[in-house]
């Protein structure tokens, strides 16, 4: 049964790597739509491996999922595509394509989704300006610093107004007063019906945005401190 | 741009996903605005093209070789195909000339055949000037006894049956005939030259194939360099297909730039050779000569190879993409 403004359900998921033990077991929860999800716990406890599953990177070893109303595990591959351009992620490692500007790497998302070229231009250089690069379109990313490449991530990953964002670390390589702006701009989102998913292990951040639920994992196990998971979900205070 | 303003894309999308599907193809084409490309584009500074230049190069040499051949063939086929030589060999002048006159009058009431000539006794001695001489009756009293040649053509291929019904109509009159279809004594060399048209067949298909495996090893070392472009481009919700054309444009690029220069290189050299065997004055090799249509055909061997690349990388990408996620 699909619950009310459910956007993703884990079912008993667990996840294992070759034959090593599980680094995700029994993950069982549903984030809704429109909600401001932390996922925090220690190096190693399994942030990225749930964020991986989550933007569609890997399937689970055993367990469901259902993304958008949609069986995920049983999808055939030709839909896939179909899901993950509801979903904006942002890389722990930026991923940005080395050999394509800033420009072009945020405009890709648009591009894949078959936006006509003069439709790109005006979006691409609000968001690049928004986040500080509008003097850095033509930037390769080597030549970028760590923070303005993970802004450029950010403006990757958010340029399609995706249904869920689904962020690791995105802090990580930007300054205090660039942090909060990037965490206001997922509020921002996050306000405009975006779901979103932010693993991180500052616990600053998470206070910055008293709404938020949070997750903890540990050791791939997850726990429920703010109610996130249950259905219906605690109210925010 | 003020605080919630970031989703100009949103507004700017225009229909849902159904639409921006269709549009996908023109999106792709332009995936990098101000020259940038998705895949890193070596064009001519890369080992491809040269590849595919020797390729062409090889194959339209070969074609032409093919093509050469069977022109060749077919002109010397249609020559002497209904062409039967009758050799009336009789030591004695008066009696073989009767022989010979005798044996035009019944070929020329049969049915099958279309015309025939009895070689002149000047033809004849021309024939055997080069190794004797002129002037063999006057030095010696009496003429070498060269048999009189009568030149027949048929309506169509001469058979065995017209074969021998010609022998059934000189058997009488011309005890002293023999009759040869032209096609017999010449088909060893027919068969050779068939059996070189079949190689030069053979190898435009081996080269073909050759082309496509180059193209394979090609395309897998492309996407193993660009794996993680690859799977950034997956991850936001590209598909196989639009993948694959990725690959397949940038092989398309290659070959093109590579077959019109392999085009090129065997241009000169068929026409170097052709200079060459028209200057050797031999029929059969004359008959060889290419037409229109072989020019064309090999004009289309890059455009084909292209295709054939173009294809090659779009089957194989989309065969790796599928063991991916």
């Amino acid at each position: 049964m699909i619950a009310d403004g459910e956007i993703v359900h884990f079912d008993n998921v667990g996840l294992r790597y070759g034959t090593e033990r599980e680094v995700l077991s029994d993950l069982t929860f549903t984030l809704f739509a429109g909600r401001f999800y932390f996922l925090t716990g220690a190096s190693g406890a399994g942030k990225t491996s749930l964020l991986r599953l989550l933007y569609l990177a890997q399937r689970p070893s055993r367990g469901a999922i259902r993304m958008f109303g949609t069986d995920a595990i049983t999808l055939p591959r030709s839909r896939l595509p179909g899901l993950r351009r509801r979903i904006g992620v942002v890389f722990q490692d930026f991923r940005l394509i080395p050999h394509l500007s800033a420009f072009d790497n945020v405009a890709l998302p648009l591009r894949v989704a078959g936006h006509q070229e003069r439709d790109i231009g005006g979006p691409v250089r609000d968001i690049l300006e928004w986040v500080g690069l509008s003097d850095k379109m033509d930037a390769r990313p080597a030549t970028l610093s760590g923070g303005e490449q993970q802004r450029v991530a950010i403006a990757r990953a958010v340029i399609a107004r995706p249904a869920i964002l689904v962020a690791d670390e995105p802090t990580g390589n930007v300054d205090s007063e660039m942090a909060l702006k990037l965490l206001r701009l997922f509020e921002m989102l996050n306000r405009q019906g975006t779901t979103v998913v932010v693993a991180t292990h500052d616990l600053d951040l998470l206070r910055k945005v008293p709404d938020s639920l949070i997750m903890r994992l540990d050791r791939g196990r997850l726990a429920d401190p703010t109610g996130a998971l249950r259905y219906p979900p605690r109210r925010p205070s | 741009m003020s605080g919630d303003d970031i989703s100009g894309a949103g507004r700017s999308r225009r229909g849902g996903e159904q639409g921006a599907g269709s549009r996908w193809s023109w999106g792709w084409r332009r995936l990098g605005v101000r020259g940038a490309e998705l895949i890193p584009q070596t064009r001519m500074s890369g080992p491809m093209p040269w590849v595919i230049a020797i390729m062409v190069a090889m194959t339209a040499i070969a074609l032409a070789a093919g093509l050469a051949l069977g022109n060749a063939i077919s002109s010397a086929r249609a020559e002497i195909e209904g062409g039967v030589t009758i050799q009336v060999i009789e030591p004695r002048d008066d009696i073989r000339a009767r022989e010979a006159a005798a044996a035009v009058e019944a070929i020329k009431r049969l049915p099958h055949v279309a015309g025939l000539r009895q070689v002149p006794q000047a033809e004849l001695d021309a024939l055997i000037e080069p190794w004797l001489g002129t002037g063999i009756a006057a030095a010696t009293g009496a003429a070498i006894p060269v048999p009189s040649l009568i030149d027949v053509r048929l309506k169509g291929p001469a058979t065995p049956q017209q074969l021998g019904a010609i022998e059934q109509a000189i058997a009488r009159v011309a005890p002293s005939a023999k009759v040869d279809a032209q096609s017999t004594w010449l088909k060893p060399v027919f068969d050779a030259m068939v059996s070189l048209q079949v190689l030069s067949i053979s190898l435009v298909v081996l080269l073909a194939g050759a082309l496509a495996a180059a193209v394979l090893l090609a395309a897998r070392s492309a996407l193993g360099a660009n794996r993680d472009v690859i799977e950034i481009v997956h991850l936001l919700g590209g598909t196989d297909t639009q993948v694959a054309r990725v690959f397949q444009r940038s092989i398309g690029y290659d070959a093109a730039g590579g077959g019109t220069v392999g085009l090129a290189l065997a241009m000169v050299v068929i026409l170097s050779l052709g200079r060459r065997f028209a200057s050797l004055g031999a029929g059969l090799v004359d008959s060889g000569a290419l037409v229109w249509s072989d020019w064309l055909l090999l004009a289309l061997v890059p455009l084909l190879s292209t295709l054939l690349a173009m294809l090659t990388a779009r089957l194989t990408v989309l065969h790796a993409l599928r063991k991916m996620l």
